[in-house]
């Protein structure tokens, strides 16, 4: 069992063939080799994390393990906090940020035993799909350099991808985790909204954002699930259950159950042909296993991408209006009053991609246009849904290409933001709906990973997982490795 | 509505009224590029004006919860030490910004 995995780390633990503290040593250098290479950690707590390592061997040689993520190290994306290291989200605005809090995901993965490396890459602010629009420059696709890893998660996806960590966390507003593990070839889960708590992530759109894991396979992202999910009161549309048992799913049995495959993500609004190929390929699979496949509509696709655009832009600029160079943040120097501060201040610390975003979604709250712009896509998020209550009545979950193409080149879109846009059709339902969505590797199309989609109903992640393992068990896609991996 | 149904693309003037309420200042080629690439992405947009949603509930969480509630009890809150550690400009536990009120100070 390799290293580069966290089932291999887990193995090699409790075979005693390694220890946490050597995993997060060559974990170290492999950060500040490729890590640094492909752009993909922007931070390393190196002796913070040799500390907890060190407690973690620790507790395994007093046999008390507190999770399967005892021991492995894992970075965070660069908008969850953490009490005494940086958060910056990508952005000048937060370059010189140091939490005074511990966030949820900090919390739970430390008392999972697991040790937080660092901090991950991102688009600034999490709005992006390829992790270009990044202060600390762009992260690179460990397949290909010259591509993007899409994001805006990509230093998180790369982490796994290149075998940096075995795990890493991102979070999902539409398609931010699902998309980037697409691209680089690993397993990426957004969960159910409010199945993990938004404690200390920095806001983006709150109606849609959530957190998920990274990892290779869909049993290790059960794993990371299980030991993150649950109730938080701190997190106000956090979900009341506790956090689901998630491995014992896993059965690998998916005989009689329902595939729905939407006409409108293979033929109407399809992905180009080697991607779906790649994918129909994918569910022959499970139907040699024993699902059924059944046609199923969803009649409002063409509309997701506006619908999500609106809601998320307009989310995002109220959100971003505490950035002002008060109480944290970037601060301009030399104002002469308070309004010039504000105005400074956030036009010198936030990005162009940033900027545009606050200013869209400012346009559609603003008197006159509210009704037409913003109230109309509540009202269209409701058809969304709607479909998507139809369609699970005659299907288990609902598969189709995670994004309509494969990894392209750095800088290929940066100029035409609705092209770039409209890219992301396959995975913003999911936000609009709140379901639980999982990429996860299912062949590749120019030399370049393509993932495969699923998507299940409402805090249904056992029956996503399990349809994932069952097929990851029948296929070796999830071995696949990039060039130059340890 | 009106405005929506003869033209969509966003004027100059809109671009700088909008930074405005955003506490945004946009510099002459930024405007421009706002502009243009608004103007873009509102006229995709624009497709949502053919779907009919008369008498459809806005949805605003995909999730509905009843908003929780707690037992009305004090609880620790964040040390104010740190609370103003991130200041750009404190003095003691207070945040310094410019001054708001004209006049003499009193």
């Amino acid at each position: 069992m390799k290293l580069e995995s966290l089932e291999g780390q887990r193995a090699a633990l409790d075979a005693s063939e390694v220890s946490s503290v050597e995993l997060v040593e060559s974990a170290l250098v492999r950060a500040e080799g490729a890590g640094a290479d492909l752009g993909a950690i922007v931070g390393l707590r190196a002796e913070a994390a040799l500390a907890a390592a060190a407690g973690s061997d620790a507790r395994r040689r007093a046999g008390e393990l507190r999770s399967p993520l005892e021991g492995a190290p894992v970075v965070l994306k660069d908008n969850m906090v953490q009490k005494g290291e940086p958060t910056t989200c990508a952005s000048r605005i937060l370059e010189s940020f140091v939490s005074p809090y511990d966030g949820a995901m900090a919390e739970r993965l430390e008392a999972a035993g697991a040790i937080i490396l660092g901090r991950a890459n991102m688009d600034e602010f999490a709005m992006g799909s390829t992790t270009e629009n990044s202060t600390f420059g762009p992260a690179r696709n460990p397949w290909d350099t010259s591509r993007t890893t899409g994001g805006s998660s990509g230093g998180s996806a790369v982490a796994v991808s290149a075998g940096i960590t075995g795990f890493s966390l991102g979070s999902d507003t539409g398609g931010s985790i699902r998309q980037p593990a697409s691209f680089c070839g690993v397993v990426g889960m957004k969960p159910t909204y409010g199945r993990v708590s938004r404690w200390g992530l920095v806001a983006f759109a709150s109606s849609l954002d959530q957190i998920g894991p990274f990892t290779h396979s869909a049993r290790e992202a059960a794993w990371v699930l299980e030991a993150i999910a649950g109730h938080d009161p701190r997190d106000s549309t956090s979900l009341p259950e506790p956090a689901p048992a998630l491995e014992s799913a896993l059965t690998g049995d998916v005989k009689g159950l329902r595939i729905g495959l939407p006409r409108e993500y293979f033929v109407d609004q399809g992905a180009e042909p080697g991607v779906v190929e790649a994918v129909r390929g994918a569910v022959s699979e499970l139907e040699s296993a024993g699902a059924k496949v059944v046609e199923v509509a969803l009649p409002h696709t063409p509309y997701v991408v506006s619908t999500y655009y609106l809601v998320a832009t307009a989310e995002a600029s109220s959100n971003l209006a505490r950035f002002d160079g008060v109480r944290y943040g970037r601060r301009a120097e030399n104002v002469k009053d308070l309004d010039e501060m504000y105005r400074r201040s956030r036009s010198e610390g936030f990005g162009r991609e940033v900027k545009r975003r606050i200013l869209l979604g400012t346009y559609v709250l603003s008197a006159g246009y509210f009704d037409a712009y913003y109230r109309k896509a509540q009202q269209v998020r409701t058809l969304v849904r709607g479909d998507f209550d139809r369609a699970f009545e005659a299907c288990d979950v609902i598969v189709g290409p995670t994004y309509p193409e494969v990894a392209f080149p750095i800088g290929a879109r940066m100029d035409d933001p609705v092209s770039l846009y409209l890219g992301d059709i396959y995975t913003v339902s999911a936000n609009l709906a709140g379901l639980p969505g999982i990429s996860v590797p299912c062949g590749q199309h120019q030399g370049m990973p393509v993932g495969m989609q699923i998507l299940g109903r409402p805090l249904d992640e056992a029956t996503l997982l399990r349809v994932a393992d069952a097929f990851q068990r029948r296929t070796d896609h999830h071995e696949h490795r990039p060039p130059g991996s340890p | 509505m009106l405005a929506l149904c003869a033209m969509s693309r966003i004027t100059r003037e809109d671009v700088e009224r909008t930074a405005d309420l955003a506490r945004l200042s946009l510099s002459k080629d930024e405007i421009e590029a706002m502009t243009h690439e608004l103007g873009q992405i509102l006229d995709h947009v624009e497709q949502l004006q053919a779907l009919d949603t008369e008498g459809i509930e806005p949805t605003a969480h995909a999730i509905p919860l009843a908003t929780p509630l707690r037992p009305d009890r004090a609880s620790p809150g964040i040390d104010p030490d740190l609370a103003v550690a991130n200041a750009p400009a404190s003095d003691g536990h207070a945040f310094v910004v410019p001054k708001v009120i004209d006049g003499e100070e009193g």
